[in-house]
């Protein structure tokens, strides 16, 4: 359980996370979302207590994560930046971090193993490609069989295996009752792991709700039909805030009203509809189209002037 | 890339842990022992503690014929017996440094500070691990230079000193507790600076730039404030004879470990309050 209140974080002048409020709760995997720069990573910094907050607090279970006892079975983070000596092996690596909170030795084999690191426990660190960097980041955060688990971007450099086993993990934590928080700018793995979606832009909070009420409300009107007649139905529906798109002859997209609303009008005027498909829009649309404003970094686009210079 | 394990549910593990001091030891021990940096750091300390004491009895046992009997005067066996002290502080005060530099620069510093939020536990065992095994390491090699350059001069009487002689056994042996305190004191500017490159700079100033700088000053002054400096202070700890504006070695040696507890207090206040 991780709770915020108000939570906000200055770097300078700059406003990093800017008063964030949410719970994220045990049991299910809870998707923390938004564009690049909007304050995902420096909110699990403040929850970790790495970052002192400007204003506002976080508490896991209850406390602020340092006054815990035994911090590593509280929450368990895999970090965005690298949090490991170069120089160091993995599998010393995992055994300074144990010895803090006296995990024994087997508790370090066994997440080797789970991992999948086991034949290259002895390299250095350093010589690591990015997804093996990522599963020891992994182990590390598993190494305490903590209560909530907190993953910074952990799909992040993995093949497509590891991104598989992944989401499994990920939905066994949760299904073993853990609280499970996950971020991510990849909204299409959110939309097959996550129960539950905090989308932030700009370091303030845009939504809170669960994935399925985030598609629905996102895709609504979107419809494609089959008419023999597409071209009369066109006619009928088109109104000022319906656009009604021929995508191929007697194949229409019509933006703006629900497909119960569509076949309604066809039936009234008898019009034959061969095929009526509700779009399920991406997440991935559905969230640009809820951070478009929010947007830190938006992809340059050149104005006249400057397209001349 | 080996395959991932079948099994993904995470095996349960008994939540007998809770962060002590001591534990924070041992984990910090880990951390210095499995890192090839400080095999080599150390390695280098050992070996320039003794090599520069048997060069230097060497050069000196097979010149003493030619030289004079100012130049004869000038040598003290004991200078010679400490000679690589001078040198081998480098290697203790790089790595004192880096024991806390290299967990910023890699980033090992968070997974560190989210593994003891508290953070000081950290510091002091650090400073606990670091101290007492640079101290373990470099007391053989004051002695073995010690016995082995006395060994080398043996043919000349004017260079023979004995062990149970008045403060002999102290400088010797001081001269391993000057080496620990110089690499707890860069280990203290380490976690104050955050970053290698400037650690190592900034332990070199007040080492080796600011006490010839010193020299700038009319004398009466230098003689009045040099005896203060870390460097000056902490040279008392391993030097038998003790000038008229110099500190004698209790007094030299408990003010180097006051500018010790001084960086690491400094370092202490920083670490909790700043941002990783
Ligand atoms: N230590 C810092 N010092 C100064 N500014 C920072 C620091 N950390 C983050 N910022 C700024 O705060 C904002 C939020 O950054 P943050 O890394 O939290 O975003 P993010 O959502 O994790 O982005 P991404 O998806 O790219 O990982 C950015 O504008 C960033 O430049
Ligand atoms: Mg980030």
């Amino acid at each position: 359980m991780i709770e915020a209140q108000g939570l906000t974080k200055d770097y300078g002048d700059k406003r990093a996370v800017d008063g964030l409020t949410f719970s994220v709760r045990p049991g299910v995997v809870t998707g923390f979302l938004g564009p690049n720069g909007s304050g995902k990573s420096t909110t699990m910094r403040l929850i970790l207590g790495l970052d002192a907050p400007t204003g506002g607090d976080v508490t896991v279970n209850g406390k602020h994560y340092r006054d815990h006892e035994a911090p590593l079975h509280e929450v368990g983070a895999l970090l965005e930046a690298r949090s490991v000596h170069t120089g160091r092996s993995a599998y010393n690596h995992l055994l300074a971090l144990a010895r803090t909170h006296g995990i024994p030795r087997s508790r370090v084999d066994e997440l080797i193993d789970l991992v999948g690191l086991r034949e290259v426990a002895k390299q250095r660190a350093g010589k690591f490609s990015l997804g093996m960097g990522q599963r020891l980041g992994i182990a590390a955060a598993l190494l305490g069989d903590p209560s909530t688990v907190m993953l910074d971007e952990p799909v992040n450099g993995l093949d497509p295996e590891g991104i598989h086993w992944m989401r499994s993990l990920l939905k066994g934590l949760a299904g073993e009752g853990r609280t499970v928080f996950v971020s991510s700018h990849l909204m299409s793995e959110m939309s097959l792991t996550a129960d539950h979606l905090i989308v932030i832009g700009r370091g303030r909070k845009i939504a809170d709700t669960s994935t399925s009420e985030f598609l629905s409300a996102a895709s609504g009107n979107v419809v494609r039909l089959r008419s023999p007649q597409a071209a009369e139905l066109s006619r009928l529906l088109v109104a000022p805030d319906v656009t009604v798109e021929a995508l191929e002859p007697g194949y229409l997209e019509v933006h703006g009203l629900t497909a119960v609303q569509i076949g309604d009008v066809a039936a009234a005027n008898g019009i034959a509809l061969h095929e009526l498909t509700p779009q399920q829009a991406s997440l991935e649309e559905a969230f640009m189209d809820l951070t478009r404003e929010e947007i830190e970094f938006k992809a340059a686009e050149l104005e006249p002037e400057e397209a001349v210079a | 890339m080996s395959t991932l394990a079948s099994i993904q549910r995470l095996p349960r593990a008994a939540h007998t842990g809770r962060v002590t001091q001591f534990r924070v030891v041992l984990s910090e021990w880990t951390k210095l022992h499995s890192l090839r940096s400080t095999r080599w750091s150390l390695f280098a300390g050992i070996l320039l503690t003794i090599a520069f004491p048997v060069l230097f009895a060497a050069v000196t046992s097979s010149h003493w014929g030619t030289m004079s009997a100012h130049e004869r005067a000038d040598r003290h066996p004991l200078d010679i017996a400490l000679a690589g002290v001078n040198v081998s502080q480098l290697a203790i005060a790089v790595l004192g440094v880096l024991v806390i530099t290299g967990e910023y620069s890699t980033g090992m510093i968070r997974a560190s500070f989210t593994a003891v939020p508290k953070r000081l536990p950290v510091l002091w065992a650090k400073t606990v691990v670091f101290g007492v095994v640079s101290f373990l390491l470099m007391l053989p090699p004051v002695l073995i230079a010690f016995f082995a350059s006395q060994a080398i001069l043996s043919r000349h009487d004017l260079l023979q000193i004995s062990f149970s002689h008045p403060g002999v056994a102290r400088s010797v042996i001081g001269g391993a507790i000057y080496l620990m305190l110089v690499g707890i004191f860069a280990l203290g500017i380490g976690a104050i600076v955050r970053n290698t490159a400037g650690g190592i700079a900034t332990f070199a100033a007040i080492f080796f730039v600011i006490p010839p700088l010193m020299n700038i000053l009319p004398t009466s002054w230098n003689n009045a404030i040099s005896q203060y400096l870390p460097s000056e202070a902490g040279r008392q700890i391993f030097s038998l004879t003790h000038g008229a504006h110099s500190l004698a070695p209790w007094p030299g040696g408990l003010l180097f470990v006051g500018y010790c507890a001084l960086t690491l207090a400094i370092a202490a206040v920083l670490l909790v309050r700043r941002d990783t």
